[in-house]
């Protein structure tokens, strides 16, 4: 399949990176590339093969409800790019009327 | 200077680690500016554990005294830990992963952290936002990836253990490119709990040293069930500095035929003949065996790792911790603009791929038919082992390649992961060790596989080649 620069920029959205017209062009070129050389899978005959998305038998690993030590308000907010009290501070999400 | 060799030393009294930690701090200052096989290093932080060790008479631990350098995407209290990208820059973790508590207990010196390609997304160390780590081999040539900090620095002497992650490779190929050894556990082994994730289903922490037990003594330090991991499993861990030197007569080794691909560099494969004779004057059985789906590992993996790798990178937003981009004026713009400066090129592409198999109308086409693949490739691995006891393969096609040699093309740079990739499809454990050298004075490696939870057999196998052959005792002229 092609893959276009329309297709890239919509993943680009989906992925929340901005990308530089440059780099939609050249990554445009390369996801083409690597699909192309994945097509190969659809050799593999799959049919009553069942996925494994994990290699162990997993089973749920349950706990009692405990209070447990965890980190302080000023230790979780040490490394925030911008904060306000003890909160996280990002750009405003609601648009004004 | 091995982890064992000063053990002894502290055995005899003729140094305590204070004195041992100054050789490897005098080590690291002058050889980092040839290879910059580290990304944080403070002599201090190294002084202070050391001094530490000495002031305390609590028993011993396994690892008392023992430096090893951390690859940079664990968790260190307090040190910076950035997965050697700009997303992470000054990021400072509020706790420490299980294996850095595991080795604080066991009485070990941290020495700092080592360079990787950023978010260990890559084969060759160039994809690290500090810039590459140098071969000591050949200071031309790269010397692997994703853990090539943690080997280089092993194989040039800066530290005798280093601690690595492996998701497809990225411990074995850059111990094979410098000559060094580097074991990826079992699936589950190793608790994974303040790993930063790539691909959580694939990756797995491990050692790397200049000897088999060496390699052995650090896996005994960090591996074991933790409560804190859910994919940790409840298995015992055998003592493998008494495992390893089990006889080895009787072993049955398979050499998978679909091994013998178009691009095995010739001298690759005359160094892995020879070790299968070494093997066989050792008294190990070897059978050719067969894993025909070995032609899908490379594209299962890129479909399998990316898909995960995206979602498990969404947390990078610029909100928390890390790295955010002081334009855009709505929280989407933050978004989008904090991710495209803060990840590097190798980084975005995988995200990229990873968001396409995972997008509506393509994932039954690739994300849900490469599971199914990748359980036929666990079944090859399955049935190889109703035969066989262990598996060999080279552990690259190639010696280390040159600086800048496969950039250009990702696709060629995925491909040099061919012998590496299918293993952590199929959660089984590898080691890759030193069979040789090229005529231009390149290591070799070859590559054990075994059963899950087989580790001991890895080592008890390395280890009696590794003391025949000798390879271990060659050291790099770095210039």
């Amino acid at each position: 399949m092609a893959i276009t620069v329309k297709d890239v920029e919509y993943l680009a959205l989906l992925a929340r990176i901005e990308l530089t017209p440059e780099e939609l062009k050249k990554f445009t070129r390369e996801l083409d590339e690597i699909l192309a050389y994945v097509e190969k899978l659809k050799e593999a005959k799959t049919q009553g093969v069942p996925p494994t998305s994990h290699v162990e038998a997993l089973a749920n690993v349950f706990r009692e409800d405990e209070v447990q030590p965890s980190l302080k308000p000023e230790q979780a907010l040490a490394n925030a790019p911008s904060r306000e009290g003890n909160f996280f501070k990002v750009p405003k999400i609601i648009e004004a009327s | 200077m091995t982890a064992r060799e000063i053990q002894a030393i502290y055995q005899t009294g003729k140094a305590a680690p204070p004195e041992i930690a100054e050789t490897f701090i005098k080590k690291i200052e002058e050889l980092q500016p040839k290879l910059k096989a580290l990304v944080w290093f403070d002599p201090e932080f190294v002084r202070k554990q050391a001094g530490a060790l000495t002031a305390d008479g609590k028993s011993k631990g396994p690892l008392w005294g023992v430096p090893v350098l951390v690859k940079d995407n664990l968790c260190v209290e307090g040190v910076p830990t950035t997965c050697a990208s700009k997303i992470l820059a000054r990021f400072r973790p509020p706790y420490n992963a299980t294996v850095i508590e595991r080795l604080k207990a066991a009485g070990a010196i941290l020495l700092g952290m080592a360079n990787m390609d950023e978010f260990a997304f890559g084969s060759s160390c160039e994809y690290s936002s500090y810039g590459p780590t140098l071969n000591p081999w050949d200071t031309a040539r790269v010397p692997g990836g994703s853990s090539g900090g943690s080997a280089a620095a092993v194989a040039a002497g800066m530290t005798p253990l280093a601690l690595g992650s492996d998701t497809g490779g990225s411990i074995r190929q850059p111990a094979s490119f410098c000559g060094v050894v580097g074991l990826k556990p079992t699936y589950g082994r190793v608790s994974r709990y303040g790993l930063i994730a790539f691909a959580s289903s694939l990756d797995q922490i491990g050692p790397i040293a200049k000897t088999v037990e060496d390699c052995a003594l650090l896996f005994s330090g960090i591996a074991g069930f933790d409560q804190r991991d859910s994919t940790s499993v409840e298995a015992k861990v055998p003592n493998c500095l008494e495992e390893l030197k089990k006889p080895v007569k009787g072993l049955r080794v398979g050499v998978p035929k679909e091994y013998l691909i178009d691009g095995l560099d010739p001298e690759v494969k005359k160094a892995l003949e020879a070790a299968l004779e070494q093997f066989r004057k050792l008294g190990l059985k070897i059978q050719e065996v067969s894993l025909p789906h070995t032609e899908y590992a490379i594209p299962t993996y890129y479909i399998v790792a990316t898909a995960e790798a995206s979602s498990n990178l969404a947390r990078f937003d610029g909100v928390q911790y890390g790295y955010r981009s002081g334009e855009g004026d709505s929280l989407l713009a933050m978004y989008g603009k904090t991710r495209g400066q803060g990840f590097g090129p190798e980084a975005k592409r995988r995200i990229i791929l990873g968001t396409f198999v995972l997008s509506s109308g393509y994932y039954e086409a690739y994300y849900a038919h490469a599971l199914k693949v990748r359980t036929l490739i666990r079944r090859d691995f399955d049935k190889a082992f109703e035969a066989v006891d262990l598996l060999m393969t080279p552990t690259s096609p190639t010696p280390a390649f040159r600086l800048g040699e496969k950039l250009s093309d990702p696709l060629t740079m995925y491909l040099s992961d061919i012998y590496t990739i299918s293993v952590n499809l199929a959660g089984v454990p590898a080691l890759s060790l030193p069979c040789g050298f090229t005529p231009a004075g390149l290591p070799i490696g070859m590559q054990l596989i075994a059963k899950p939870f087989a580790e001991a057999e890895l080592f008890q196998a390395a280890h009696a080649y590794e003391q025949a052959s000798g390879w271990h005792k060659r050291e790099p002229k770095i210039r």
